[in-house]
C-alpha cells in the first residue's frame, strides 16, 4: 500500500490519498494519469490490470485500486 | 448561388431534417430545426445590445448548447471563442489580454468562474438579472458584459436584423478564434473566416464519405479547432453527433460499450484515444461493432497498436489526418489500407483538394525528391493569422518564396517531412520545441516561461521524452532555484491547462550548459536515461 501512494503522490502530491475517494468522479485523476498508473503498476507491482478492470471504481480511491491490485496478484 | 456563409449549412439542414437530432450528450439534445431557432434567436440577441463583428467569449461546459451558442454569435455577424469550462482562471486572463472581449456567454456550469473572472461583478449575474444588462465590469477602458446562453437562445428573433447581417457578410470574415499555446508564454488567437472552413468542410466530409447516415462520436473539445470535423459535417450532411463524456475516454471498456450503444460507426479521435483501448486488450472484452470510419491524427499512430486495430477491425476504413490549426483543421490525409510492418511510419499522404503542400528548405528552394524540407501550406485553408498580433502572424504566414511576381502566402508549419518513395508524405519531426501530448500542441516555451514566473525560480528547461514499450510521452521540466519541487508544481497547476503540467519536476543545482551557453536539452534529456 505503501509503494501505491507514493506511485499516486508523484502523480498529484497535493492530495490527501487517505481520505479522498473520489479520485474519479471528483476529476483528480485524468486520462493520462489513468495510463501512468497502469504503467507504474505493472512496472512496481508486476501486475497487469485487464481492461474489465479500467473502471471508475477501481480508481476511486486508493483503497479500492489496492484492492484490485491485491486481487489480481493472488489470481 | 455558391455557398459564402457557414449557417447555410444549418439553414438547409433545418428543411431537410427539421426534426433530427443534430447533437447530443448524456444530458440533452438539439435538433436541426431547434438549434436554427435557438441560434438566430442568440444571434437577435446579441445584435439588440450591440454586438457586430466582435469576438463573443463562449464559455460553457461542453455541450449541444454550447455548439449553438457558436452558430448565434455567428448569425450576429461577430466570430466566437470557446474557453475550456475547466482552463485556469490565469490562462483565461492571459487569453482577455490578447482578445479584449467585450462579451462573454456562460451557463450555470460557468457562472460562478465568470462571476469569478469579471471580479467586481458584484453577483448581478447570479442574481438572474444577467438578461438586463448583466454583470459588467470596468477593466481599464474596457466593460465586459456577461450574458446567460439560455437568455440569449429564448430571446425574441428579429428578422429584419439578422437579413441585414447577412447582406453585408461575405467569407473572408471571421467564424471563430481558437486559442493555442504560444511559445512566449502568451496563447496565440488562430482566427478563421467562413471560406476556409467550407473549403475544409466540403473535402473533409467528401474524404470521411460522410452522409445522413454518418453518426459521429465526439471526442475533441469544443475549444480546439479539430471539433470543426463534426460540428460542420453534421450541419452540411445532416449527420448526427454524440459528445461522448470525457470521463469515459479513462475507462475504455465503457468507452466501446458506448459506442455499440449509440451505433457510432465515425470518429475522429487523437491517437492517444485510439491506443488507450487497444493498449489495453479491451478487444478480449467488447468488440466495436458499428464503427466503419476510423479518422485519426495530433501525432502519429504506433504501427503495433494501429494493426491491433486493423485485425479487429478489417472492414473498416482508417484515415490518417494531418494538419496545423493555422490551416484551418486538417491538411493532408492518407487512407491506411495497406499493410505496415512494425518499424514503418504511417504517411500523412496527399493534401486535400485545393490545398497545396511545399516543402522547401532552409533556403527557402524547394526539397529534392526524398529530401526533407519544411512542410508549407499553400490555399484557401490559409487562416487569418493570430488574433491582435501582426509580428507573429508575419512570421509564420509569408510571402511564398517560389512566386515572387504576386502577392501569395504560405504557411510554415515548423513540420519537418519528406516524401517516401511512393510519392507519399512523411511527418518527421518539428523543427522547434512544439510537442504533441496526448493529443495536446503544447509549446515547451509556454511552460518554461510560466515556471519562470513562479516564485523562487531562478531559470527553467523543459523536456518531452518519450520512453517504454508504450512510447507514452512525458514532460519533464528540470529548475534552478530555492522553491521546493511540490510548491512549484502546485503554482504551475494554478497556470497551465492541465494537460500542459509537467509529470515530473525535478529541481537542479545548475542547468547544464552547451559550448555557446545555452541550456543543454541533450544533456538533460540523456540524463533522464540513466
Amino acid at each position: 500500500m505503501d509503494e501505491l501512494i507514493k506511485i499516486l503522490k508523484e502523480i498529484h502530491p497535493d492530495v490527501d490519498y487517505d481520505t479522498n475517494k473520489k479520485l474519479i468522479d471528483g476529476k483528480v485523476l485524468d486520462s493520462f494519469d489513468i495510463i501512468t498508473l497502469i504503467s507504474e503498476i505493472n512496472d512496481t507491482f508486476d501486475v497487469a490490470i485487464p481492461a474489465e478492470e479500467i473502471i471508475p471504481e477501481n480508481f476511486n480511491s486508493a483503497e479500492s485500486l489496492w484492492e484490485l491490485i491485491s486481487r489480481l496478484a493472488e489470481d | 448561388m455558391n455557398r459564402i456563409n457557414i449557417l447555410s449549412y444549418l439553414e438547409e439542414s433545418a428543411v431537410k431534417y427539421k426534426d433530427k437530432i443534430a447533437f447530443s450528450d448524456e444530458v440533452s439534445e438539439l435538433s436541426f430545426g431547434k438549434m436554427l431557432s435557438a441560434a438566430r434567436s442568440a444571434g437577435s440577441f446579441l445584435l439588440e445590445k450591440g454586438f457586430y463583428k466582435k469576438p463573443v467569449v463562449v464559455f460553457m461546459k461542453k455541450s449541444p448548447d454550447m455548439i449553438n451558442a457558436f452558430l448565434g454569435a455567428v448569425y450576429a455577424g461577430c466570430y466566437y471563442v470557446p474557453i475550456d469550462e475547466e482552463m485556469p482562471e490565469h490562462r483565461i486572463k492571459l487569453i482577455f489580454e490578447t482578445l479584449k472581449p467585450e462579451i462573454v456567454i456562460y451557463d450555470d456550469t460557468t457562472e460562478e468562474s465568470v462571476r469569478e473572472l469579471l471580479g467586481a461583478a458584484k453577483g448581478e449575474a447570479a442574481e438572474g438579472k444577467a438578461a438586463e444588462g448583466a454583470a459588467t465590469i470596468a477593466e481599464g477602458d474596457a466593460t465586459i458584459a456577461a450574458y446567460k446562453y439560455k437568455d440569449a437562445a429564448a430571446a425574441q428573433e428579429n428578422a429584419e436584423a439578422l437579413r441585414r447581417v447577412r447582406e453585408k457578410a461575405i467569407d473572408t470574415d471571421p467564424v471563430y478564434i481558437v486559442f493555442t499555446s504560444g511559445s512566449t508564454g502568451i496563447p496565440k488567437g488562430v482566427a478563421a473566416c467562413h471560406r476556409s472552413v467550407i473549403d475544409y468542410i466540403e473535402n473533409l466530409s467528401e474524404i470521411l464519405h460522410a452522409s445522413e447516415d454518418t453518426v459521429f462520436g465526439n471526442q475533441a473539445p469544443l475549444y480546439v479547432d479539430a471539433c470543426l470535423k463534426e460540428i460542420y459535417t453534421t450541419l452540411k450532411c445532416g449527420a448526427s453527433t454524440y459528445i461522448i463524456p470525457k470521463q469515459l475516454f479513462m475507462f475504455p471498456v465503457k468507452l466501446v460499450q458506448y459506442l455499440n450503444e449509440h451505433k457510432i460507426n465515425t470518429v475522429c479521435w487523437v491517437v492517444p484515444a485510439l491506443t488507450m483501448i487497444s493498449g489495453f486488450g479491451t478487444f478480449r472484452t467488447v468488440v466495436p461493432e458499428t464503427l466503419k470510419t476510423i479518422a485519426f491524427g495530433s501525432e502519429v499512430f504506433p504501427v503495433k497498436q494501429f494493426n491491433i486495430w486493423k485485425k479487429q477491425l478489417p472492414g473498416a476504413r482508417f484515415i490518417n489526418l494531418y494538419g496545423p490549426t493555422e490551416a484551418t483543421g486538417m491538411s493532408c490525409y492518407y487512407e491506411a489500407d495497406r499493410e505496415f510492418a512494425e518499424d514503418e511510419v504511417i504517411p500523412i499522404g496527399k493534401p486535400f483538394r485545393n490545398t497545396d503542400i511545399m516543402l522547401l528548405t532552409d533556403k527557402g528552394e524547394p526539397a529534392l525528391p526524398g529530401e526533407p524540407g519544411e512542410i508549407c501550406i499553400r490555399g484557401t485553408s490559409l487562416t487569418l493569422g493570430y488574433y491582435g498580433d501582426f509580428t507573429r502572424t508575419d512570421e509564420a504566414f509569408v510571402q511564398n518564396p517560389l512566386s515572387r511576381a504576386y502577392r501569395e502566402l504560405i504557411y510554415k508549419t515548423g513540420d519537418i517531412g519528406r516524401y517516401n518513395e511512393r510519392g507519399e508524405l512523411m511527418f518527421i519531426s518539428r523543427r522547434d520545441y512544439q510537442i504533441k501530448h496526448m493529443g495536446h500542441r503544447i509549446e515547451l516555451g509556454e511552460i518554461e516561461m510560466t515556471a519562470d514566473r513562479a516564485e523562487g525560480v531562478a531559470n527553467s528547461c523543459c523536456i518531452y521524452k518519450k520512453s517504454g514499450k508504450d512510447a507514452r510521452g512525458k514532460i519533464i521540466l528540470f529548475y534552478e532555484g530555492s522553491a521546493s519541487e511540490e510548491a512549484l508544481l502546485k503554482e504551475l497547476k494554478e497556470r497551465l491547462p492541465r494537460y500542459m503540467v509537467p509529470s515530473v519536476i525535478k529541481r537542479t543545482d545548475r542547468l547544464p550548459l552547451t559550448a555557446n551557453g545555452k541550456i543543454d536539452r541533450k544533456a538533460l534529456t540523456s540524463s533522464e536515461d540513466s
